[in-house]
Order: C-alpha cells, then sequence, then structure tokens
C-alpha cells in the first residue's frame, strides 16, 4: 500500500513503530547487554545501561564449565539430524502429492496435518514408556525421530506448495525426452526447487532447535540440548543473571540470525500455505 | 498425464511419510486410551489392573482439574486477544510508509526465534523478579512498592510472557494479509471520502478476516501445549494458581508416576484440541481449493 504521504506524517509514524518495534525487541537487548557485565554490575539498583566495564569474561566461563559445548552440539545434532530424515521422507512424498495427484491427495494431506494437532501431553505417557522400553531415552536417535515425526507435517505442506508451483510441463518434456524418474527428479526437479527446499531447511531448523516440550522431557544429560540445560537454571543456583544471559544469547543467536533471513517463508510454512 | 508405472512410483514415494505418521499416531493414542482404564503407577507396578472410568472420575472430580481448565481457557484466551488486537495495530503501523521497515520488521519478529525456555527465564529473573527485576526498580523510581508478579498475579504474568513470544507471529501473518491488499481499492474508499476508521471496518478487517482466522486457530493449537514456560517461572504455582490442563497432566506422569490418571488426562486434551482443530481444519481445506 505505497501511497503519497506528507513527511511529517511519514516521520512521525517512524518513530512510532521504531519505538514499539524497540519496546518488543527490548527483552533481547538486555539479556544481551547484561551477558556483557559483570554478575555485581547485572543486579545493581538503579540499573546500568550501557556504562558499565563490559567484559566477555561470562562467555568464557559458560563455555568453560557445564558442558556448554556439549549441549550445543546437541542441539546441533537433533536439529540437523531431524532435518535430514524429515527430508529423506518428505521429498518424495511431496514429489508424488504434487505431481500424480489422486483423487485422495487432499484428504492425505488434511490427514497429515490433523497429526500435527495432536497435543504433546496426550502421547506422553506413551512415548516415555515406549522410550524407556526401547532404551531410547536420553538418546540423539530417539530425539531425533521424534522431532522429525512432529515437524514432518510442516514440512511436507511446505515443500508441497513449492513443489506446486513448478511447471509440470517442464517435467513432462524431459520424460519426453526418456528422462528416468530418478534422473527427472535429479537434474530436473530437484534444481528448481533448490530455493524451497532451503527455506524448508531454515524453518526445520528453527523449529527443531527451540522445540522444548519434547527435548525437555525424554531427556536427562547425555542428550539434552540447549532447551533442557537453560531450563535446568529455573531456580538460579550457581549460575547468576550474566552468566544466564551468556548461555542464553549463545543459545539463541544461531537462530536469531537464520530466523531473520527466512521471515517469507515462515508465514507460508506455519500457515501451512493458508496466507502467502 | 499421469501413466500407471508414475503412479504405482507414487505410491511408493509416499509409503514412508505416510506409514511412520501413521504409527506416530495411531500406537501412542491407542495406548493412552488403554491406559486410561488401568491401574498402573510407575511407583507400584505390580497393582496393575482394569478400573473402568475410575482414571476419568479421580481426574475430572478434583478440583485442580477445574481450575486447570479455567486456567487453560484464560491463558488461551488472554494471549489471543493480546496477540490478535496487537498484532493488527503493529501490522498497520509498519505497513505505512516508514523509513527503516525492514529493521522494524526484523526487531519485532525477533521474540519468536527465541526458545521458550530463554524467553521465560529472562521475564522471570531480569523483570518481574521482585528484588531485583527492572518492573521492581521501575516501581521503585515511582516511589511505589514493588510487586511480586509471579508470585501475586502467576497466571497474568505467564500470559504476558507467552503473548510477547506469539504477538511477533500474528504480526508478521497479518502484515502478509495486508500486503495483499490492493492500494487501489483503499485509494478508491479514500477518494469516495471513506474516513480512516471506516475504512479500516469495511475494507481491511474483512480482507484480514481469513488471516485473523488462522492466526486464531493456529496460535490456540501451540498455546493448549504450553509447558515449558510454566515449568520455569512458577512449576503451576503458587498452589495450583498457574497449572494448566498440560502442566496437570506433564505432573501426574513425570512426577507422579502415575500413569492410568496422566493418560486419562491425555484423553481430555485430545478432546479439547479436537474441537480445534475442526474449525482450522476446515478454514485451511477451504484455502485448498481455491
Amino acid at each position: 500500500m505505497a501511497r503519497a504521504v506528507t513527511t511529517r506524517r511519514k516521520t512521525l509514524t517512524t518513530l512510532a513503530a521504531w519505538g514499539i518495534a524497540l519496546l518488543i525487541f527490548f527483552p533481547i537487548l538486555w539479556m544481551i547487554l547484561t551477558s556483557f557485565k559483570t554478575e555485581q554490575d547485572a543486579v545493581l539498583s538503579p540499573p546500568v545501561w550501557f556504562w558499565f566495564d563490559w567484559t566477555t569474561e561470562n562467555y568464557v566461563t559458560v563455555m568453560d564449565r557445564a558442558n556448554y559445548f556439549r549441549f550445543f552440539m546437541n542441539s546441533v545434532i537433533i536439529a540437523i539430524g531431524s532435518t535430514a530424515l524429515g527430508l529423506l521422507i518428505a521429498i518424495p512424498a511431496a514429489w508424488s502429492m504434487a505431481f500424480v495427484p489422486g483423487a485422495k491427495t487432499k484428504d492425505l494431506l488434511m490427514w497429515m496435518l490433523s497429526t500435527k494437532m495432536m497435543p504433546g501431553v496426550a502421547v506422553l505417557v506413551p512415548i516415555y514408556l515406549i522410550f524407556i522400553k526401547l532404551k531410547l531415552l536420553d538418546t540423539h536417535f530417539g530425539l531425533i525421530i521424534v522431532i522429525m515425526l512432529i515437524n514432518l507435517p510442516i514440512i511436507i505442506w511446505m515443500l508441497y506448495t513449492y513443489f506446486k508451483e513448478i511447471p509440470g510441463e517442464i517435467l513432462e518434456a524431459a520424460r519426453m525426452d526418456g528422462a528416468t524418474l530418478r534422473s527427472e527428479i535429479l537434474y530436473v526437479l530437484l534444481p528448481m526447487a533448490i530455493p524451497g527446499i532451503a527455506s524448508t531447511v531454515l524453518l526445520n531448523i528453527i523449529l527443531a532447535w527451540n522445540e522444548a516440550f519434547w527435548t525437555i522431557t525424554l531427556t536427562t544429560v547425555d542428550a539434552a540440548p540447549l532447551t533442557k540445560f537453560i531450563s535446568s537454571f529455573s531456580s538460579p543456583q550457581g549460575l547468576f543473571y550474566a552468566k544466564l544471559s551468556a548461555a542464553s544469547t549463545m543459545a539463541i543467536a544461531p537462530i536469531l540470525i537464520m530466523g531473520w533471513f527466512s521471515q517469507k517463508q515462515l508465514v507460508r510454512g506455519l500457515t501451512f500455505g493458508a496466507v502467502k | 498425464m499421469s501413466t500407471q508405472a508414475s503412479r504405482s512410483a507414487a505410491r511408493v514415494m509416499l509409503s514412508p511419510a505416510v506409514i511412520s505418521l501413521l504409527i506416530w499416531m495411531i500406537v501412542p493414542l491407542v495406548l493412552t486410551l488403554w491406559f486410561s482404564f488401568q491401574r498402573y503407577n510407575l511407583l507400584y507396578p505390580d497393582r496393575a489392573g482394569f478400573v473402568g472410568f475410575y482414571n476419568y472420575t479421580t481426574f475430572v472430580a478434583s478440583p485442580d482439574f477445574i481450575q486447570a481448565i479455567i486456567n487453560t481457557l484464560l491463558l488461551v484466551a488472554g494471549v489471543l486477544l493480546i496477540t490478535v488486537i496487537g498484532g493488527i495495530l503493529l501490522a498497520l503501523l509498519i505497513d505505512q510508509p516508514i523509513w527503516g521497515q525492514g529493521y522494524v520488521r526484523i526487531l519485532v519478529i525477533a521474540p519468536f526465534f527465541i526458545m521458550p525456555p530463554v524467553a521465560a527465564l529472562v521475564w522471570k529473573n531480569m523483570f518481574m523478579n521482585p528484588t531485583n527485576g527492572l518492573f521492581a526498580e521501575a516501581f521503585k523510581a515511582l516511589g511505589l512498592t514493588p510487586f511480586d508478579f509471579l508470585g501475586d498475579a502467576p497466571l497474568i504474568s505467564i500470559i504476558i510472557i507467552v503473548a510477547w513470544q506469539w504477538l511477533p507471529f500474528a504480526t508478521l501473518i497479518l502484515l502478509t494479509a495486508l500486503q495483499s491488499l490492493s492500494s487501489e481499492e483503499i485509494e478508491a474508499a479514500e477518494m469516495d471520502g471513506a474516513p480512516a476508521h471506516k475504512r479500516f471496518w469495511f475494507i481491511i478487517l474483512p480482507h484480514l478476516s481469513r488471516a485473523i482466522t488462522v492466526v486464531i486457530l493456529i496460535q490456540t493449537i501451540f498455546l493448549l501445549g504450553v509447558l515449558v514456560e510454566i515449568l520455569v517461572t512458577t512449576n503451576g504455582g503458587p498452589g495450583t494458581a498457574s497449572t494448566t490442563l498440560t502442566f496437570l497432566v506433564y505432573k501426574q506422569s513425570i512426577l507422579n508416576s502415575d500413569v492410568g490418571k496422566a493418560a486419562a488426562g491425555g484423553v481430555v486434551a485430545v478432546i479439547l484440541a479436537n474441537i480445534v482443530a475442526v474449525f482450522l481444519m476446515r478454514a485451511i481445506g477451504k484455502n485448498l481449493d481455491a
């Protein structure tokens, strides 16, 4: 809705928008600022804003103790593992629904979506018991499977809406030229689908990284990711504000950056194509 | 256009997704149903057996349950109210011609990418803490007694935290919908002398109605499952003041090891979620035809 407006009005709306945006962002900014304070400065009353002795000591301390690196790596393993496995299952499924639609395709898509509506608590008990039985509790493999499954409907839907936009004629032309199914997918479909797949990957990594229900309930120590690590500081024993802020900043930084790059795709993925 | 060969190939390619989702949905649900009719406590494994609706009656009859249902509804309604109204206003504001729109978007969307425990702990320790949180400092600066947010108003505090996490989602989706509104339509109305509030009620809001529906339904699905924010801030308390249905089931299973009763609670949660899901599926399904 780009329309001609007076400079005065534009200045006022700009100020209002920036003011509110900074207010919304403020808790994150405050956390980042606190991560560079000493523990004494962090709880100073009245609070200090920018003029304190900046220190990176908290980051060093956090990385030294509490096996921070292991939690971080667990997050990486679970996010990447579940995304890779999810793609492996979702790409063929989305491909066949987009290019060989049958009478039941729509119902199938809706059914896949409906699995996403199942509340986690409803199946927490059986999953927990199954995990104990199969010795999957607190393992990377178990978590990768669960996180992959809860995000699978979103991956399939997202890929489906992207694949739908690829003109089918191109695929037919390739088929006419004698391309096998395998080469059709590898050399014709994939190159055209790469942007869509890339944004799907990005969104899925974000969702997997931030997933906190299953990662917290199904891990104890060995496979515990950052979500579990951070929530263990619900009462501030040992680790205080500045160090907690440093640990938190490191936990959110990679995802925040990825998220900013994927804003547009986020809408499509999270509304199942209902809002584009 | 599709040949028999590509059809059967399609079926083969679909099967891993269908089978894995089918197992993921059926097996735990059947087990939950089964457990919900059993006496089954992990602490007393020998005292097991069929108990009929006993788990349901005790789960539903407990005063915690009523409180949990009320809290769940308040949490969902409160967060929806804040995020939808705030999201509409914010989207309208950002959609105006402003300098640095891209940066404003980046700042506004940021809370959505913060993992739940980080968001909850930052609010709990650095803002709502009654001794040295920023809110307490602000109260002191104004000469007021600091307010113990999580102690005295736990549910409202949690609503504030969760709304902060979801406001970006609502804003982003409503903004996307807003940007698909043709400027001609607005300009025509403007030319005809329609004042701003009429343009909002009769053109903008109807155009946003679909996006608002989607926001409400998707958020409800996620809000019904809010757990971590409660777990790290109030742990459901004080008492049961901030215990939701999800938290109650979590407590029964993980903390009390009462599998039977937790399963009964799980079935109640499924019913609750399904009521919402039916409407959501209808809204999304409509779009699939278009």
